[in-house]
């Protein structure tokens, strides 16, 4: 018998609960009521929003919720009728066998008089801050009232917004609840040097409008600080008021009274995250919310589960400061002594609290929280030498101790990750999901995956080149393996050397292997499973799901009945156009099943594929050369179409590009190319294995002064020398600077033919250039191989979940934000 | 959630989908995923919950171990054709959906209270 659960507030716990229930089987009809107009966003980050470009916060979409039969009503619940159990809103009634409430805080606006004055804001929800950023606009200056965390963030918005800020806090420092007094004057001085204002130990008045707005904030010591707008961050106080009207337990200082189950005083009803009050006590934190949705999901679904309090401490970059409070940092246990290390000129300041026995009780860290990992963990134990831990040059390099806690979200400490290393998780992904740790906001990722490399290195595993779990050798072995037991299919090597069926990582490599030794179709049968999208279709796959289209235009000279040709495509389609780094034209925008239609066009207008998607030689850039330029000494135009057209289709490790110059002033770029010629006045030079990209490398010259052929003879064999002993998406740049030898071992190699393969090389480039076949115009003939070219196997609808937004006069995908935003009111509506 | 409950839609003929790939289908306004794999058929969500794209269909498959998955052509998330489990993310889970072959014909199931 399926039961009806409905869930009241749609926000990071709701969700989260959301997700762990429906990422099981399970029997319930989920509704849940969600009054904010989009689903839950990621509250915690929710200052990223001035961000340009604006970032999605999103943490769930209506087509996830509509997949796991999640139905959203985007209304405020209004009341709950315990007797009948049913959730009352505008407009509907929903019945219930289980409720959840998760419907968070609401920001605390202290009873100042002003506070309904234009110019007044609150900060939690993506709304409050459109709308904060829509009057800062018109705005010079604005007060932030609280000089706690959300205070302090909602200041560094304000000055993003390019306002002059003042911070006005009540007690005599800044975060008053997480530091103590010197770790207060060290912020001060910090926030102070962003050029914020603060107003310590003061009250607020009121504040002053005219015309119906705010225009300046009033002291009761009778000062007046001249302002334009008001935000109030004077704390959060649970939304209660469901609860309160019926009837259910409530805690003394707010919040619905939980036990450990997360039940409330109604069996029937659930209370999760910040509306929620365990043993007392509510929780502002995303944290401990998460905790207890875990629990109460696991209960629903018949496990043992319980929460048992959470932990509070915060380690915080405000502003770009760095702050770490944990355990009792204000040293309020009887008996407690302190430890303390501090240094203005550096903005450090640390302290550690023990009891009088020697164990650590808590601590505060002001600029450099390198050692809160290590101290949280060792909460309760007996240091030796604490100043170890606080001294600047030792805190981050003392090893973490077993016991020290390394991700704070899921409580997991470097002892486990250890194990779980040993056990078998050897990579970031199998850590995470071995120890959980990770999972929750990320902070911890950079240090797992520290410990995860000195984990391996200790195992001695880093040394291992096996490309993957179904073949125990490298990319370079296993090319030799093909190549000398003239394998033509990834089954025969599988059954030869492997195990398993592959995967995403050997599959491309096998294919790619292939294609480097024996240039077949590579969509024939055999060989297109092992394909990534982007081979399978020729084309390469945009971030929504489309594909972009590039015919070749070897050297990038092209006719002007060419460049029409492909503008009435573009036009046609509707495709995006740009221009791209390589001399060519970018198409983008196009639906799988436009693609042959697309490229029958061009093909009839003289185009072949220019294999922008494959790990394949893309282009030979040039200059304009001696064709036109006074500097130029050779044809730089007409040897890049020629080199393009002798090595276009040509599959390697990763891809390739090239380029020509007509002379030293070198305006092709050649020497920050996997091959590159410069002209001069007795021949060519060739530099090889240089790089442009992320981390760039000048090429190296690798012969002077060649002629025609001699220049050819020595890329065919530079690049199936490459070809053979690469990495798997190793660049040409990354493979010389591990070749033993370097660029002497391979001009030995390539122009002294020291290895005698020379002959060898030169042929295996020959075949290859002899098998050249444009894969658009043999996919073009095959009518079996087009209906492939479709969104659906069984419709010849496109996807629908498409959204195209105008830009500069053409469109482009809509960004997730923009989705969010373009949502009406509703839309993850009932559905059954 | 009983069998009866299950309606039943049909998809395309066997020979339509490549052993080792998969193709996508509409089924009651959904995009479902049905993959072919040495024998077996599977059927997911279309789509990639950490791109929002519907293209899970076009990914690569794979196995680790014991389990079978597709890694998804974006940003190569791999999900297990049984159950939908994001092998990368514990928190994610895509919806799996029943498929089966008769003379030749595939076929995706819906649950009845899924309609
Ligand atoms: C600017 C800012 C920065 C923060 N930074 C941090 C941080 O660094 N670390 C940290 O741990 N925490 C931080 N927090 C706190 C964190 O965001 C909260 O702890 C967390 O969002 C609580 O989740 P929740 O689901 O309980 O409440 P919420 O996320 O507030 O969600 C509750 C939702 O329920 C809805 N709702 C309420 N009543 C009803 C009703 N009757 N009907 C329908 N819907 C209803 C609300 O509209 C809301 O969308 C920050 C908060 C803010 C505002
Ligand atoms: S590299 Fe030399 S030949 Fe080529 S365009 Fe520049 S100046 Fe002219
Ligand atoms: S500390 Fe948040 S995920 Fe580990």
């Amino acid at each position: 018998m399926t039961k009806r659960l409905v869930i009241i507030g749609n926000g990071m716990v709701g969700h989260k609960f959301i997700e762990t229930l429906c990422s099981q089987p399970h029997d319930f009809t989920i509704t849940t009521f969600c009054e904010e107009p989009h689903l839950a966003y990621d509250r915690v980050h929710l200052s990223r929003y001035f961000q340009s470009p604006r970032p999605n916060l999103g943490l769930a979409d209506p087509e996830t919720y509509r997949a796991w039969g999640v139905r959203v009503i985007h209304a405020r619940a209004q009341a709950i009728d315990r007797t009948r159990r049913v959730v009352v809103a505008s407009g509907c009634e929903v019945e219930y066998d289980l409720l959840v409430l998760a419907t968070g805080s609401y920001p605390f606006v202290p009873p100042i008089e002003g506070r309904e004055l234009e110019g007044c804001f609150v900060y939690r929800t993506l709304d409050d801050l459109a709308r904060l950023e829509a009057y800062a606009g018109k705005a010079r200056t604005g007060v932030v009232l609280g000089g706690g965390l959300l205070g302090l963030e909602a200041a560094g918005a304000l000055q993003a917004l390019g306002l002059k800020t003042h911070v006005v806090e009540l007690a005599p420092r800044l975060l008053p609840q997480q530091v103590d007094e010197l770790g207060g004057k060290h912020l001060f001085r910090y926030v102070k040097a962003l050029g914020i204002e603060i107003h310590l130990g003061k009250t607020s008045k009121r504040i002053q409008g005219q015309k119906g707005r705010v225009v300046a904030l009033e002291f009761a010591d009778g000062g007046v600080l001249e302002t334009d707008l008001v935000v109030f961050a004077a704390g959060v106080r649970p939304r209660d008021e469901l609860a309160r009207q019926a009837g259910l337990s409530i805690g003394e200082r707010g919040g619905v009274v939980i036990d450990d189950y997360c039940r409330t005083s109604d069996p029937y009803i659930y209370a999760i995250g910040e509306c929620a009050a365990h043993r007392g006590r509510t929780y502002g934190l995303v944290g401990p919310g998460y905790q207890m949705a875990r629990v109460l999901a696991e209960r629903l679904l018949g496990k043992e589960s319980r929460f048992s309090g959470a932990d509070t401490s915060t380690r915080l970059k405000l502003l770009g400061a760095e702050v770490a409070s944990f355990g009792d940092a204000q040293a309020e246990s009887p008996g407690a002594t302190e430890v303390l290390y501090t240094d203005f000129a550096r903005g450090l300041y640390k302290k550690l609290v023990f009891s009088e026995e020697g164990r650590l009780l808590g601590g505060i860290l002001v600029g450099d929280t390198a050692a809160y990992p290590t101290l949280h963990g060792l909460l309760g134990e007996r240091l030796e030498q604490p100043e170890s831990l606080l001294l600047p040059s030792s805190a981050g390099s003392a090893p973490l101790p077993a016991k020290a806690q390394v991700c704070n979200c899921t409580g997991v400490a470097r002892q486990q990750i250890c194990e779980a290393v040993r056990a078998g998780a050897r990579d970031l992904a199998a850590l995470k999901q071995a120890t959980q740790a990770g999972t929750g906001c990320g902070g911890c990722v950079p240090l797992l995956t520290e410990i995860l490399q000195q984990e391996l290195k200790a195992l001695g595993e880093a040394v291992c080149h096996h490309i993957c779990e179904h073949f125990p050798y490298s990319r370079a072995e296993l090319f030799d393996i093909v190549r000398v037991m003239g394998y033509r299919t990834f089954e025969e090597l599988l059954q030869g050397h492997g195990r398993g069926l592959g995967c995403e990582v050997c599959k491309p490599a096998v294919a790619s292997i292939l294609a480097s030794l024996h240039n077949e179709y590579i969509l024939k049968d055999e060989l297109l499973p092992l394909q990534d999208t982007n081979d399978r279709f020729l084309a390469n796959l945009q971030r929504d799901g489309t594909y972009s289209v590039v015919p070749r235009i070897p050297g990038g000279e092209i006719t002007p009945d060419k460049l029409m040709a492909i503008a009435s495509v573009a036009k046609k389609y509707g495709l995006y156009t740009k221009i791209t780094g390589g001399q060519r034209i970018d198409l983008f925008g196009a639906h799988l099943h436009q693609l042959p239609q697309i490229w029958a066009e061009l093909v009839a207008a003289g185009f072949e594929s220019g294999h922008a998607y494959g790990k394949a030689l893309r282009t030979v850039k040039s200059c304009v050369g001696d064709t036109w330029c006074r500097y130029g000494v050779q044809d730089s135009v007409g040897l890049a179409i020629r080199l393009e057209n002798r090595y276009k289709g040509l599959r390697a490790p990763h891809k390739i590009k090239a380029a020509v110059s007509g002379c030293v002033r070198e305006c092709a770029e050649a020497q920050s190319k996997d091959f590159g010629i410069i002209a001069t006045e007795r021949g060519w030079n060739l530099y090889v294995c240089g790089n442009g990209g992320m981390k760039p490398r000048h090429a190296d010259l690798l012969a002077a002064d060649l002629d025609e052929e001699t220049l050819v003879r020595y890329i065919d064999r530079f690049l199936m020398f490459y070809i053979r002993t690469a990495d798997r998406l190793q660049r040409t740049s990354v493979w010389l600077e591990k070749l033993e030898g370097g660029i002497e071992y391979l001009r030995q190699v390539i122009v002294e033919d020291k290895l005698g393969i020379g002959g060898e090389l030169e042929a295996q480039m020959a075949q290859i250039i002899a098998s050249y076949q444009d894969e658009w115009a043999t996919t073009l003939q095959d009518p079996e191989k087009l209906k492939r070219f479709r969104h659906f196997v069984n419709s010849e609808e496109p996807d629908e979940n498409i959204v195209r937004v105008e830009v500069r006069g053409q469109y482009r995908p809509a960004y997730d934000f923009e989705r969010l935003t373009a949502l009406p009111m509703n839309q993850g509506g009932a559905h059954d | 959630m009983t069998k009866a409950n299950r309606c039943w839609r049909h998809i395309c003929r066997l020979e339509e989908i490549l052993e080792g790939t998969g193709v996508c289908a509409k089924v009651e306004g959904r995009q479902v995923a049905v993959f072919r794999l040495e024998g077996k058929l599977y059927a997911l969500s279309n789509y990639d919950p950490f791109t929002r794209a519907n293209v899970l269909s076009r990914g690569i498959l794979g196995n680790r171990g014991e389990r079978r998955y597709v890694a998804s052509p974006l940003l190569k998330h791999r999900f297990d054709l049984e159950t939908g489990e994001c092998l990368d993310d514990a928190q994610v889970c895509i919806p799996t959906y029943a498929v089966r072959c008769e003379r030749g014909e595939v076929w995706v199931g819906l649950l009845g209270r899924e309609r």
